[in-house]
């Protein structure tokens, strides 16, 4: 990849709580707010952080399918209902599963690059607690190609990533992978707990891995995975401002408040081929490879990831992926700590998929903020230190069963 | 005529009530499942059910579709495996709906009883009345070996004497669910002296294939379940009369209080300090108290010399007051008041009307002391890790306490105990451990009534309380 022409930086970044089963302000029969709320709270909230609408020249809004979650369409019309000062200014809409939330920051990084903008407001939302699972999974199904729906599973994604995790078990081996998929969940919830719109912040429970260790039962659910290895289901949306240095200058940031992104991968693979090898994220794989590329930094570099654990053995197999641990040893490295947030490579530091909260659409967009704030010293009590000699953060979004995959490398401002 | 045959056509008598709804819930999803199998595809399942009023069934149906809906999605995963040759149905959603509009399909609703002429099968779930019951069962089918096999939900009606009268030549068998019938798990199957075997071990299938927990009664009227209820009923209004009629207890003082505050003193007893899911009179209400009549009216006259019978009930039942359920599951009044869920008033008899609780429920919290400590809800007992060992421990500080509300549960306790004994001893159940199944999943009890927390109860002189 060319160098990237100018710099790119991101900042003011904002997350609604992940609302959804576990948050006890839930309650599934009474009602809450809609798609719009949450894209005018997220919004709201980074405008206020960057001087207003006036200093904005345009929106980009990452969604999966409020077409079916909400019956909503035509998404890029709700970034002027933000504020006012978005009219009549040119947004987009971008889908790409549950990567859209990436392909949002693409977009507004690749018009700050192609100088059409000094500021985009980037936004990704997802509002999905609007049919009950059992519906909700044939949304999210569209995801995967269509052909393939009627022999997946009733529980799609997980029937997909339970077949992962059974051809890893097989690979690899079942018991070591079962307790590094019971640690990251722990981990999750544990992150989560120190992060108050995280939609596991609330969670008591005391012994999670035995939690995490809990027997999958195919009857009810899929064979490999029990709903501890699971993202759930959430609301929520997520922004931040994608600018260039004559956008830091206009909102009157100082670069020491942003990150700046050094490199990225975006990479597609094809929908209508089944992975190669199950126990592999290939896809994922070639976007990091791409991301630490042009970014020209090594995986060793990386100081904090925020990566796409929409199922606990996601995030296990992506240490892979990343390149921190060899094939096979995943979860030896989960289990030895290293990924916990005092580990050498703090992951999810939130809380992730699996405790923040996977409103999928938002999700891309709530990791670059998870990064920024980290990166910035702005993460509140789930600051982490970070090593001189790791100054980089990574985020990883992928959308269906590792087919869209886009990779960021940002280091701190300066 | 195997299992998936004789489940071809069927027919629910009562259908549109608490307890025939619930049967034709579960037997109509039992019949549309049969008819996914391949090896069924030929048949046809039909349940013919049967009601009085148009109105009635019309609510049936849209009770059964939002119920198979719920269950539908619970059981999306196998439902996807039946219908994986279905290659237009790829959505759950889909899959869903089809399920509905199968089961949907199976059930004809009629208020005609020549409908069900056909059937193979007849559930029978009218009320606890056996004039007309026989007179149902008598239009019902042909007689003689080919007649239907009838599967009566009689809670205490003998079923010997229920095929003696309708000359049903042992094509009979007690299915009796516990009401909710699709919630509660417990089935008690009461297997008359002359139920054909056949008949008897397709019921057990059945109830296997429903996935419920079988105890088996010996035919005895009021059978385990109302064999214990009734009894515990009565000991409870015994109680409160005892309370209000300055009686004393053995070797005890002599106390008195209002009966309304009787009432309201044994309900709290039977519930908080015997942890219990409601109190005795609650639980009176919420079956009913004309139900209870009809119960005790059956058991009476066959159980001689127990002295099955409450004067009290037929005096409320005279004034009005009914208890049972609306159809939402709310309670509605009976010997207690319902506000919101909430006990809010006791009925008095004398006043007739509700006496507010607000305005007595100080003074006999004061006089029946407090609980032991720390609290054992019902809901918290059923759910603790080590369950048993918590009710050991509370009632073990209950054994050591001498307050008025302490003696009253410690005699309750006693008192459910022997009647437990006694249906084992009466030959009615075959075990104290059946007894025990019984109570903790018919009647939700987060203990059985045979137990070590409490002693049996010899007969006090002057007490009516052994029956």
């Amino acid at each position: 990849m060319n160098k990237l022409r100018r710099k790119v930086y991101m900042t003011a970044g904002f997350n609604t709580v992940s609302m959804g089963s576990g948050r006890k302000e839930f309650h599934p029969k009474k009602p809450r707010p809609g798609l719009e709320d949450y894209i005018k709270e997220a919004g709201k909230g980074t405008l206020g952080k960057i001087g207003g609408a006036k200093n904005v020249d345009e929106g980009v809004i990452g969604n999966f399918m409020a077409a079916r979650f909400n019956n909503q369409g035509n998404l890029a019309a709700l970034i002027p209902a933000i504020d006012q000062g978005l009219q009549w200014k040119p947004c987009t809409r971008v889908e790409g599963a549950c990567c859209s939330g990436a392909l949002a920051l693409m977009a507004g990084i690749k018009s700050v690059l192609a100088e059409t903008a000094e500021v985009v407001l980037a936004v990704g939302v997802e509002v999905q607690n609007t049919v009950k699972a059992v519906y909700g999974a044939d949304i999210l199904s569209t995801a995967g190609w269509r052909k393939e729906r009627k022999a997946g599973h009733a529980h799609f994604f997980p029937g997909k990533f339970s077949d992962r995790a059974g051809a890893y078990y097989a690979k690899h081996g079942k018991d070591k992978t079962r307790r590094a998929m019971a640690r990251w969940y722990r981990n999750a919830v544990e992150n989560a707990r120190l992060c108050p719109t995280a939609q596991e912040h609330q969670n008591t429970q005391k012994d999670l891995e035995a939690a995490g260790m809990t027997e999958p039962d195919a009857k009810s659910f899929v064979e490999h995975l029990s709903v501890y290895d699971c993202s759930k289901v959430s609301d929520g949306a997520s922004a931040i401002a994608i600018m260039s240095e004559e956008g830091l200058r206009r909102a009157g940031i100082a670069k020491p408040d942003s990150v700046e992104v050094v490199g990225f991968g975006q990479v597609e693979a094809d929908l209508t081929v089944p992975p190669g090898d199950l126990a592999r994220l290939e896809t994922t794989a070639r976007a990091v490879e791409a991301a630490l590329g042009s970014a020209g930094i090594k995986a060793a570099d990386i100081g904090t990831v925020e990566t796409h654990d929409c199922f606990t053995i996601a995030g296990v197999m992506a240490t892979e992926a990343i390149g921190l641990a060899k094939a096979g040893e995943g979860p030896d490295f989960v289990l030895a700590g290293e990924t916990s947030r005092t580990g050498s490579v703090p992951f999810n530091t939130t809380g992730g998929l699996v405790g923040w909260g996977h409103p999928t659409g938002a999700t891309g967009v709530h990791q670059a903020v998870t990064i920024w704030e980290q990166l910035t010293g702005k993460a509140g009590p789930a600051q982490i230190k970070l090593s001189p000699e790791r100054p980089y953060g990574l985020s990883i979004n992928m959308g269906g069963d590792d087919k869209t995959v886009v990779a960021i490398v940002y280091r701190r401002g300066a | 005529m195997g299992y998936p045959e004789r489940l071809e056509n069927v027919a629910v008598l009562g259908a549109a009530g608490k307890m025939g709804s619930g049967i034709v819930l579960l037997v109509s999803q039992e019949m549309a499942d049969l008819s996914l199998k391949p090896e069924n595809k030929s048949r046809v399942y039909v349940l013919h059910a049967v009601d009085l009023s148009h109105q009635a069934l019309s609510g049936l149906m849209g009770y059964l579709r939002e119920q198979v809906r719920k269950s539908a999605e619970k059981k999306i995963v196998a439902l996807r495996l039946a219908y994986s040759d279905r290659a237009d149905l790829v959505d759950n959603g889909e899959i869903v709906d089809a399920y509905i509009a199968r089961v949907l399909d199976v059930v004809r609703p009629a208020t005609v009883l020549e409908s069900a002429a056909q059937a193979g099968v007849v559930f029978e779930a009218a009320p606890e009345d056996l004039g007309l019951k026989l007179r149902l069962l008598s239009k019902c089918g042909g007689q003689g070996p080919d007649g239907p096999w009838i599967f009566t939900n009689t809670s205490s009606i003998p079923i010997h004497e229920i095929d003696e009268k309708a000359k049903l030549g042992g094509r009979v068998m007690g299915f009796h669910f516990y009401n909710p019938p699709a919630v509660q798990k417990l089935v008690e199957l009461i297997r008359g002296k002359t139920t054909l075997p056949e008949v008897a071990k397709f019921a057990e299938a059945l109830a296997k294939s429903l996935r419920k927990t079988v105890v088996l009664s010996r035919d005895v009227a009021g059978f385990i379940g109302n064999g214990h209820f009734m009894r515990d009923m009565l000991h409870g209004i015994a109680e409160a009369e005892r309370l209000a009629q300055r009686e004393a207890p053995p070797g005890g003082q002599a106390r008195s209080m209002p009966f309304t505050h009787a009432v309201y003193s044994v309900n709290k007893v039977s519930q908080d300090f015997l942890v219990r899911p409601m109190g005795i009179f609650q639980l009176v209400d919420y079956v009913g108290l004309d139900v209870c009549q009809c119960i005790l009216n059956v058991m009476d006259p066959r159980l001689p010399g127990k002295d099955l019978k409450s004067a009290l009930i037929d005096r409320l039942l005279g004034q009005g007051v009914k208890g049972g359920q609306r159809h939402d599951g709310s309670q509605k009044d009976g010997f207690l008041k319902y506000e919101g869920g909430k006990i809010a008033g006791v009925w008095d008899p004398e006043a007739k009307r509700y006496a507010p609780v607000a305005e007595l429920q100080a003074e006999c919290d004061k006089k029946l002391g407090p609980l032991p400590e720390p609290a054992l809800p019902w809901k918290a007992a059923v759910k603790h890790p080590s369950k048993d060992k918590a009710l050991a421990e509370f009632f073990g500080k209950l054994d050591a306490m001498t307050t008025l509300g302490a003696e009253l549960a410690k005699r309750y306790g006693g008192r459910s105990k022997e009647i437990g004994l006694g249906l084992v001893s009466d030959g009615v159940a075959a075990s104290a451990e059946d007894v025990n199944k019984v109570l903790l999943t018919g009647f939700f009890h987060a203990y059985g009534p045979v137990n070590e927390y409490f002693k049996a109860q010899e007969t006090p002189a002057g007490q009516k309380v052994t029956r």
